[in-house]
């Protein structure tokens, strides 16, 4: 019996469903980031920074009293 | 394993009154150390010294009656599942309920008042000067603020 156990490869086969699977997963997963978290986020940034104006914001946050050197 | 000999304890025996016995197998220790029946009747004994020849002379029913006489369950038997878990958890769930009526009473009659800074007047004034420095205004806080209505944005 052991020695038609041996035949079935079972190692080898489990190794490659393994192997193949975890490549799979994460190169899914790093898609999945890529598209659902990098993507938006560096859309966020841009448009953000297209249309600031910092003396702008300067200014209120001037007047709405947070800084202690400029009143 | 179960039945581990300390060094130095030879001399106390291992006489235990019935039913107590050393016998225990359960999944993980299969196979104890002592047979399940020590005591054998004549026709038992007959049956061990049957079993010191071939054993294909042994009758299926012999062979069932040696098994049992070395071991107490199948596997099967040992094995089988129990409602155990069921007790398990709802004792687990009683004692959280049993916690979270301990604290909230020591909520209501141990805790200090709170500290100034966790009062809601300050909460509030603090989140306002966080919008007012805009803090994380990309994809944070104060982006979610809507600064010409002067509410959170829908």
């Amino acid at each position: 019996l052991s020695s038609e156990i041996a035949r079935w490869g079972l190692l080898a086969k489990r190794l490659r469903f393994h192997i193949v699977g975890a490549f799979a997963v994460s190169l899914g997963v790093a898609a999945f980031l890529k598209f659902a978290v990098a993507k938006p986020g560096k859309k966020a940034y841009a448009d953000f920074y297209r249309n600031y104006d910092s003396m702008k914001d300067f200014e209120k946050m001037k007047k709405a009293g947070i800084f202690q050197s400029a009143k | 394993m179960r039945q581990m000999h300390s060094p130095g304890s030879a001399a106390h025996s291992k006489e235990k009154m019935p039913p107590y016995t050393n016998y225990h197998a359960q999944r993980s220790y299969p196979m104890p150390d002592e047979p399940f029946c020590t005591e054998l009747n004549a026709e038992q004994r007959a049956l061990k010294e049957k079993e010191k020849g071939s054993w294909t002379q042994l009758t299926h029913d012999e062979k069932v009656a040696l098994y049992r006489l070395q071991f107490h369950e199948t596997f099967a038997e040992m094995n089988r599942r129990s409602n155990e878990w069921k007790t398990v958890m709802g004792c687990v769930f009683f004692f959280f309920g049993f916690t979270a009526l301990m604290i909230w009473w020591q909520r209501i009659y141990v805790f200090p008042k709170k500290p100034v800074t966790l009062t809601d007047e300050w909460k509030a004034q603090q989140l306002q000067r966080i919008l007012d420095m805009k803090g994380n205004p990309v994809q944070g806080l104060a982006s979610r603020w809507d600064y010409e209505k002067k509410e959170w944005k829908k």
